[in-house]
């Protein structure tokens, strides 16, 4: 077995080298010459460059209009979220998971609840029609984080169009939010052991009636991209990510997917219901910008699939555990019995009691793979939790991914990661 | 292969310095007693064990107990699909642990993380900068005895801490005027003029106390402005 240090990779400071070495605007005759060459020159982009879709700032290196090195900072959003979680309740932190991935807060608090379910040991007992409105949840979450995502993506590449085309059915999805949380943005809907509230009468209605709609959305978005001579071209062959490199970068989601690896955690360590829903998980063969929107096309199309089978399997009866220890009893309940109003008063002062322990819950969420760790000592609050974020760890690969690629490819190739930075800073 | 058969794999190849695996909800747990075998375990696992994807790396500060800190790995394999979880004690004194960069590429901003909000120090770590707080912040906010509310520090030198290249010049907004017309540029009247347009600007609140209002911006300042890089 080989020793640690002996280990041999790549890192960016090689691959820089690499790429300047074979630079094409060299003059002939002037090799060697450092005089004729240039300096180099450093350019700073972000954090309030509209590609870089929040407050991303990258150092970038350049030799002409080539990256030789790129140095992402991060930090512009960073909100304190894990030491907020250690001074309050688990039910208290569910508005903040809204904040993380802001473009898909169902999907969050969705992840959140079951995290905090799973250290309660009730994640296996959740009646199925929560379970089923849950992964309605993340399924509308996940249609609404690529359709910005694809918006974003293609008007950074000049394609202004397909944004204001994306967000008509974004916003149809908002209405459904509001009808069904109360909010449109910050939806905070999960409680620990259920949900807030039932479905609204007429919603499941208003549901198929969007998914007809958002289908058509969809195929029409396809043409205006996917055989676009001039998308094409920004796109493919444009930040290439072979299987082995997107792996050891732990990249998740629709990335790690791009480069070939199948690997979808509904399927893999399925949660929820999703094993009893038939949905196809699509794959990437090259791993460049191009196959990445592809495949987010083709994951709107199989959420829709997905719903189509909610909305018909949904079955009746509570959307809460029946444990009044961690779910709150009914108001008129609480006003009118003792016992009731002893549980509201010790949920709402110290919270849900979770046995000591250390649990960590993985779900995929649009961006990929949106993890709780949570260390409890007992009590109503974490110990500590620490949010695994996907685009945190997605955008980790830039120093290496970078390099060698020119100034406009860097607004193809995060156009096509579809991060967000209120998750990746939290 | 389930995670309790790769766990106790590992447990075989590293004998005492690794506890028995332990079971919470369904999740393997394994302590290693010494922060310097972990590159060696994780290489072992990686390669022989099939964990091929670090999930992530975090921290927990036990404040109080001695080891203070306990660093805390998760692995996961793609063929066989199982989560481990790896652990190991730091102690205040010592804040080091080896990197595991050289295993996993994707340790690199988890290590710089934990480094800027716990202070564990990663030997080996080829780039150990702060990533989320700025370079130069003194203190680690994810520490148990770092209060909630923060504590007061310098700010960094960011970018606007120096005058702008173009500040002063024709086409810029002063900043820090007391209305729009004072911040304005174009309403502006050259340094060399400003004696002179104070005078005339005396004369209008002359005028203004004659008639109850009149407009323009308030006196220049004469002095120099500050010296630009």
């Amino acid at each position: 077995m080989p020793n640690v240090q002996d280990i041999q990779f790549k890192d960016a400071v090689a691959r820089s080298a690499e790429a300047a070495s074979t630079l094409p605007n060299r003059v002939p005759g002037t090799e060697g010459r450092d005089d004729v060459q240039g300096e180099k020159m450093i350019l700073n982009m972000g954090p309030s460059h509209p590609s870089t879709h929040g407050v991303l700032r990258i150092v970038l290196e350049l030799d002409g209009e080539i990256i030789t090195k790129a140095t992402p900072d991060i930090g512009y959003l960073h909100r304190g979220d894990e030491k907020i979680a250690e001074n309050m309740t688990y039910t208290q932190f569910i508005p903040y998971t809204d904040r993380l991935d802001y473009l898909a807060p169902l999907a969050n608090n969705v992840a959140y609840a079951l995290a905090v379910e799973k250290l309660l040991g009730i994640d296996k007992q959740l009646p199925p029609r929560c379970q089923f409105i849950r992964v309605i949840c993340c399924e509308l979450a996940r249609i609404s984080a690529h359709l910005l995502g694809l918006g974003s993506f293609s008007m950074d590449v000049g394609a202004l169009t397909v944004f204001l085309h994306t967000f008509t059915e974004r916003e149809k999805i908002y209405n459904l939010c509001e009808s069904l949380t109360g909010a449109r943005f910050t939806t905070s809907y999960t409680r620990i052991g259920g949900l807030s509230r039932d479905l609204p009468p007429g919603w499941v209605e208003q549901c198929r009636k969007f998914l007809k709609e958002v289908v058509i959305n969809i195929d029409e978005t396809e043409t205006l991209l996917t055989r676009n001579r001039i998308f094409v071209d920004r796109s493919q062959g444009v930040g290439v990510i072979p299987k082995d490199v997107a792996i050891d970068y732990g990249l998740t989601g629709p990335n790690l997917r791009g480069s070939g690896v199948e690997h979808d955690l509904r399927k893999t360590q399925p949660y929820l219901v999703y094993d009893q829903l038939q949905f196809d998980v699509p794959v990437g063969t090259a791993g460049d910008c191009y196959d990445r929107y592809l495949l987010r096309i083709e994951e709107m199309r199989q959420s829709v699939r997905i719903l189509h089978q909610c909305l018909d399997k949904l079955p009746g009866g509570p959307v809460n555990v029946p444990d009044r220890k961690i779910v709150l009893p009914p108001k008129d309940r609480v006003l009118t019995r003792m016992e009731e109003l002893i549980h509201h008063f010790i949920n709402v002062t110290q919270g849900v009691n979770a046995p000591p322990g250390e649990i960590y819950s993985g779900h995929e969420n649009p961006k990929g793979e949106l993890g709780f760790y949570i260390n409890s000592k007992g009590g109503g609050t974490p110990h500590r939790l620490k949010i695994r974020a996907p685009s945190f760890v997605n955008l980790s690969i830039l120093p290496w991914l970078l390099p060698g690629h020119m100034i406009s490819d860097i607004v193809a190739i995060l156009g096509s990661f579809d991060f967000v930075m209120g998750e990746c800073d939290r | 292969m389930k995670a309790l058969e790769l766990a106790q794999r590992l447990k075989a190849r590293f004998g005492d310095s690794v506890s028995e695996p332990a079971e919470f909800r369904g999740e393997i747990t394994l302590q290693a007693a010494d922060p310097e075998q972990i590159p060696e375990i994780c290489l072992f696992a990686k390669k022989e064990l099939g964990f091929d994807y670090l999930v992530d790396i975090t921290s927990v500060d036990n404040y109080g107990d001695d080891p203070r800190f306990v660093l805390i790995y998760h692995l996961y394999g793609y063929r066989h699909l199982q989560y481990l979880r790896l652990k190991t004690a730091v102690s205040e004194e010592k804040g080091e642990a080896p990197s595991v960069i050289g295993v996993w590429r994707t340790a690199d901003w988890h290590e710089r993380e934990i480094y800027d909000m716990m202070g564990i120090r990663f030997r080996g770590h080829p780039d150990l900068r702060r990533i989320l707080m700025w370079d130069g912040y003194p203190y680690f906010p994810l520490r148990k005895d770092f209060p909630l509310a923060g504590r007061p520090s310098d700010l960094p030198e960011v970018a606007f801490s120096e005058p702008a290249p173009q500040a002063g010049g024709p086409f810029v907004t002063i900043a820090g005027g007391k209305d729009t017309i004072s911040r304005e540029p174009r309403v502006r009247i050259p340094e060399t003029d400003a004696l002179e347009t104070n005078a005339r600007l005396e004369r209008r609140r002359d005028i203004k106390e004659a008639h109850g209002h009149a407009y323009g911006p308030g006196p220049i300042e004469t002095k120099k402005p500050k010296d630009q890089r």
